[in-house]
């Protein structure tokens, strides 16, 4: 009896440490920071993990937060949505590049209207989120919708009730478009909201917009496609309704000009074109210029490297858009400049 | 020294003693840690806004402008909501549980009400997110809204989420403590008093109004003042079903924060001193407010018996 009980006990812990094993042989990298690109990230990462086998172990808690543990150094790189300053990055010892690019949507949750069915100007989005407009039949919507039914219902707004970089995206086109913002309310990852509900994160706004009807959000793409959330047509620069979609993110992202912004603080909201969609946006990463641990460092490098190289169809099929060619040569070129050991070399070769 | 230990004969005993004097001071020192960290901290934003910071309702991370308003009226009035419906919930189950319960039914039926104290608060609040704010939005706030309509609390746009939904799920919470607390202080009225009671011709509703509950004020207070203490603090289960607003409304069903739920949704994100030294002030005036309260039944209880005991 007591001898069966040890051989038990020896074969069950046998077994524990050999499955444990497969979790020590591999390295694990850290990251934090932005829901925005999550869905992308975690793809990539479990496609990088079945090749590698190196883990990522990224926490969406926002953009604010992944400053925040970069700048604390608890994690190997920090995600934001809002391109940090030059300033701010010099004083941080940090530099910043975009990985991903994507779209900010408003959503709708109303009876008997689908995707890319209702029509939104500038004007009225900002209305709506000041609290000026409340009501779905308000004249000023009708208008711009004559041929929809709009329920005769108040308007529940949705925003996010914590720190974000998917909220400084819409903001920050939301100050371009209405003077009424910019003086109300202004641009910023927290803002004080007139009017609405808070959800935590993306997934928080989705949810919310899934249960709460005669509702608006603005939630990550990805989140709509994922949630079938009905998207809404904005009006953009040049006077047309676009719904988002891959081209018209892409289009927006045309014009960027990477080369000759500091740290590639590129903002690409309200941007020219015809199929411009007028909320895009992209999605940085962060890393500290010294790295005591090459080797660590390395491993993160090959990570997002990998991405740049391998992870564009996974993007696409995920509606976001991934950095162009050039942009990913004058990264790497940044890598190889400012990333250095505690000697001063730089960590690639 | 001598003199206060002289009378233990061993030195085990001394020994014990003093190992108990540094427990009980560890935690008064743990208590004075705390509110002098807190006050540091937050020192740069009560500099910044003075003793406004307690007033106003302006929480704007953009202009940096921060005041405590908002965020106190909302713990209060889910604490609030929570207590008048928790506190009626939880006496009933006591005494039906001490006096009028088939004496089978007891253990299975206080196990279940304590069993409800284990649950995590996150489950809570996912629980109040899917069920019972559906549940809200559909059913009780449009009936409310029909029928009591004309008051200035139950007005506005059903939502599901907000100040009521709060308060209720806090009560749910609350009612494990209270009730169990007092279903233990009911079962220790002596028997004595009641069999008196029965002699004299009571009924049991005589009994309980005038016999039990009298016996166990003392008791059944300190039991409401740990659920309210409970209710001011909680933080997961609120800011599900809140709402997040950052603006002050008289209707019930209109979103707001409360402290816990600001802190737990901002902390993480606070960028700049003034923001971050505004949040921890905000701890500092729930720490103050959990503090008043508490002593405030401490005073109370002590006047209720006639100043001999604490």
């Amino acid at each position: 009896m007591k001898a069966t009980n040890v051989l038990l006990t020896v074969l069950a812990a046998a077994v524990t440490l050999g499955m444990g094993a497969e979790a020590w042989g591999g390295t694990t990298i850290t990251g934090a920071g932005a829901t925005f690109p999550y869905p992308v990230y975690s793809k990539w990462a479990y496609l990088y993990n079945q090749e590698t086998g190196v883990r990522l172990n990224y926490q969406s808690i926002g953009s604010g937060g992944g400053i925040k543990q970069i700048k604390a150094k608890t994690v190997d790189f920090g995600a934001s949505d809002a391109p940090m300053k030059a300033e701010d990055l010099e004083a941080a010892g940090l530099i910043q590049w975009p990985m991903i690019m994507g779209g900010v949507v408003p959503v709708v949750h109303l009876d008997g209207i689908g995707a890319n069915e209702l029509v939104l100007t500038p004007d009225l989005l900002a209305s709506i989120y000041l609290g000026k407009i409340t009501r779905w039949d308000d004249a000023a919507i009708r208008k711009v919708n004559p041929d929809l039914v709009l329920p005769k219902k108040d308007i529940t707004v949705v925003h996010r009730a914590d720190g974000s970089g998917t909220t400084w995206i819409f903001t920050n086109y939301l100050t371009k478009v209405s003077g009424a913002w910019k003086e109300q309310v202004g641009n910023g990852k927290a803002v004080s909201w007139p009017v609405g509900l808070g959800g935590k994160g993306n997934e928080g706004v989705a949810g919310f917009l899934k249960k709460v009807p005669s509702s608006i959000g603005y939630v990550e793409y990805a989140y709509a496609l994922q949630n079938k959330l009905s998207s809404v047509k904005l009006m953009n620069r040049a006077g047309k309704a676009v719904a988002p979609t891959a081209e018209s993110f892409q289009s927006a992202a045309a014009n960027a000009d990477w080369d000759h912004t500091a740290g590639f603080a590129v903002v690409l909201t309200d941007q020219p074109g015809e199929a411009s969609w007028p909320i895009t946006g992209a999605s940085f990463i962060l890393m500290h210029r010294n790295q005591p641990r090459p080797d660590e460092a390395r491993a993160v490098l090959d990570f997002l490297d990998w991405c740049f190289i391998h992870g564009d169809r996974t993007a696409m099929e995920l509606d976001y858009v991934p950095i162009p060619d050039k942009v990913v040569d004058l990264i790497r070129a940044v890598w190889s400049k400012d990333l250095h050991d505690s000697s001063g070399r730089s960590i690639l070769p | 020294m001598g003199g206060a230990l002289s009378r233990f004969r061993s030195g085990g005993d001394t020994g014990f003693r003093l190992l108990t004097w540094c427990f009980a001071a560890s935690v008064v020192a743990l208590f004075t840690l705390l509110t002098v960290v807190l006050w540091n901290e937050s020192l740069p934003a009560l500099r910044t806004f003075g003793a406004r910071f307690l007033v106003s309702t302006e929480w704007n991370p953009v202009r940096e402008r921060f005041g405590a308003g908002i965020a106190i009226m909302g713990t209060l009035v889910t604490t609030g909501i929570a207590m008048l419906v928790a506190v009626p919930l939880s006496l009933g189950i006591a005494i039906f549980l001490s006096e009028l319960a088939p004496h089978r039914l007891r253990t299975p039926i206080g196990a279940a009400v304590e069993l409800l104290a284990a649950v995590p608060s996150i489950v809570y609040g996912m629980w109040g997110l899917f069920v019972v704010a559906p549940l809200m939005a559909d059913t009780v706030q449009p009936w409310l809204g029909a029928h009591l309509g004309f008051l200035p609390f139950f007005r506005g746009p059903a939502m599901g989420v907000g100040m009521l939904t709060a308060g209720l799920i806090l009560a749910l919470m609350i009612v494990p403590y209270i009730a169990s607390v007092s279903r233990d202080v009911f079962l220790m009225t002596p028997r004595e008093l009641k069999e008196a009671g029965y002699g004299l011709g009571c009924t049991t509703w005589e009994i309980i109004r005038d016999i039990v509950i009298p016996h166990g004020r003392k008791g059944v207070m300190g039991a409401v003042f740990l659920g309210m203490g409970r209710a001011l603090g909680e933080t997961m289960a609120v800011t599900f079903v809140i709402g997040n607003a950052y603006h002050l409304s008289w209707s019930l069903f209109a979103p707001g924060n409360s402290i816990a739920s600001i802190l737990a949704n901002e902390f993480t994100e606070a960028d700049g001193d003034v923001y971050l030294s505004s949040l921890i002030g905000l701890s500092l005036v729930l720490f103050l407010i959990t503090f008043l309260i508490l002593g405030a039944g401490q005073l109370w209880l002590r006047s209720l018996s006639g100043g001999k005991e604490a």
